[in-house]
């Protein structure tokens, strides 16, 4: 396995050597990020209709919170369709949707019917990992996983292939301790590491959860306690991409094969790391409330090159 | 400034609103105007309220027997999870203003924190 592996990654090599991430914030301006410093490389058309056409797409959706109906967003069951409707007037259906958790507010019966009958309007096939706030029913869970567990391990996490992708959906909201961050656990990262002993590094893994799986602010609890050995399990493959949800903003980082990416949540934006007191629901104007929600658009390239991800607010 | 808040607040739970508006207009406007928020969300002497994710007070001490109320004013669910594995005690997720309370029976000291936000942590100590 070594051996193969290593010739792999020297092929992978030579065509990765600038790692590119498209971004598009509202503005309509593409950017690139190489080496971790982002450059702005023009306008949305032209490249997005350029990559579209070789590979495949997948959406990704994160932090609905149906049911939330506070002051930062006194309808978050009717942002989020605002949301799929954006979805079903898309030109070429996307071949799936990930969704990244917090699916509910409070794990009610009625919001996760609310969640059946919205998104399955979509008509494409989802596939989810819960949020802390799907596993809050009486029995810590059994909601979510009668609901959407099928087939999964454990506290719901799974992994499947799309085209030569392979896909893992890990869940880091169970069992956490006191003063800690987001948890894996043992069980989840011996399951994991099994799941990818056999592939060869040339496979291009998609790996999404509900809290990021680095640490991007302690203070807030935003990381996962060991989420840096779920990263070193993956290290060897030469295209990783990392999909989160739950800081509802965006935050992109490419480290060597790896790019990190937090979408945005349908139902509410969080301040920046540190910038208020609590990481609680941010209040903006109502007029600028869909500047700040929105959904990614991924797109696997052939060849084995880094996914092409593009984010898109609801205004 | 959140402690003064906090002392103000428990200051305040033990005046009747008619003086605190009084007491208010003594102190001027700042100190008076927390002195009313305090009035509106009067804290009980044993209560925890969960503010900003954050408890408060974080460390409370009280007497063996006594009952302690935890309110969630936040816009996001929090629990309050006893942090040892036997699990003295664990509330179902409060949304917004809703209550948890737990009576001490015994003395000792007991270290508690949120399971949805770990680092939200408290403690309460029984003498
Ligand atoms: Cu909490």
């Amino acid at each position: 396995m070594a051996k193969s592996g290593a010739d792999d990654q020297a092929k992978g090599l030579g065509r990765r050597e600038v790692l590119e991430c498209m971004v598009w914030a509202g503005t309509g301006v593409l950017w690139t990020v190489s080496g971790g410093v982002p450059h702005s490389i023009g306008l949305i058309g032209e490249a997005a209709a350029a990559e579209a056409t070789t590979g495949f797409t997948f959406l990704q959706m994160s932090d609905s919170h149906i049911g939330f109906d506070k002051k930062a967003n006194p309808d978050a069951l009717g942002t989020l369709r605002e949301a799929v409707a954006k979805v079903k007037a898309m030109p070429t259906k996307p071949s799936f949707i990930i969704h990244t958790g917090d699916i509910t507010h409070l794990s009610k019966p009625s919001e996760f019917d609310d969640s059946d009958k919205v998104f399955g309007e979509t008509g494409v096939q989802m596939h989810w990992v819960p949020g802390e706030h799907d596993l809050i029913d009486e029995d810590r869970g059994k909601a979510y996983l009668d609901r959407y567990g099928k087939g999964s391990q454990g506290a719901g996490w799974y992994s499947y292939d799309d085209r030569g992708v392979h896909f893992i959906g890990l869940v880091n909201v169970v069992d956490l301790k006191a003063g800690g961050l987001g948890n894996l656990g043992a069980e989840q990262l011996a399951w994991l590491e099994a799941d990818l002993k056999d592939r060869s590094n040339s496979t291009p893994i998609v790996v999404f959860s509900h809290i990021p799986l680095y640490v991007l602010y302690k203070e807030w609890g935003w990381g996962t306690e060991d989420g840096q050995r779920a990263l070193d399990l993956l290290k060897r493959f030469g295209s990783v991409t990392v999909l989160n949800g739950h800081i509802h903003q965006l935050a992109q980082k490419v480290e060597g094969h790896m790019t990190f990416h937090t979408a945005l949540s349908t139902a509410f934006p969080q301040p920046a790391p540190g910038s208020a007191p609590s990481p609680g629901p941010m209040v903006v104007p109502a007029d600028q409330l869909r500047s700040k929600l929105g959904l990614s658009t991924v797109t696997v390239m052939q060849g084995n090159k880094p996914l092409a991800i593009i984010d898109k607010t609801l205004t | 400034m959140r402690t003064l808040v906090n002392q103000l607040r428990r200051t305040v739970a033990r005046l009747t609103p008619a003086r605190t508006v009084l007491v208010a207009m003594l102190l001027g406007p700042t100190a008076g105007a927390f002195l009313a928020y305090g009035a509106l969300a009067a804290q009980e002497p044993n209560e925890v309220v969960i503010d900003n994710f954050t408890f408060g007070p974080k460390d409370l001490t009280i007497p063996v027997g006594t009952t302690v109320k935890w309110v969630n004013h936040d816009d996001i669910p929090h629990t309050v999870v006893e942090t040892s594995t036997s699990r003295a005690f664990r509330s179902k997720a409060l949304d917004t203003d809703d209550s948890y309370s737990f009576t001490f029976a015994s003395a000792g000291t007991f270290s508690y924190f949120c399971s949805l936000h770990p680092q939200m942590t408290g403690k309460i100590v029984v003498k």
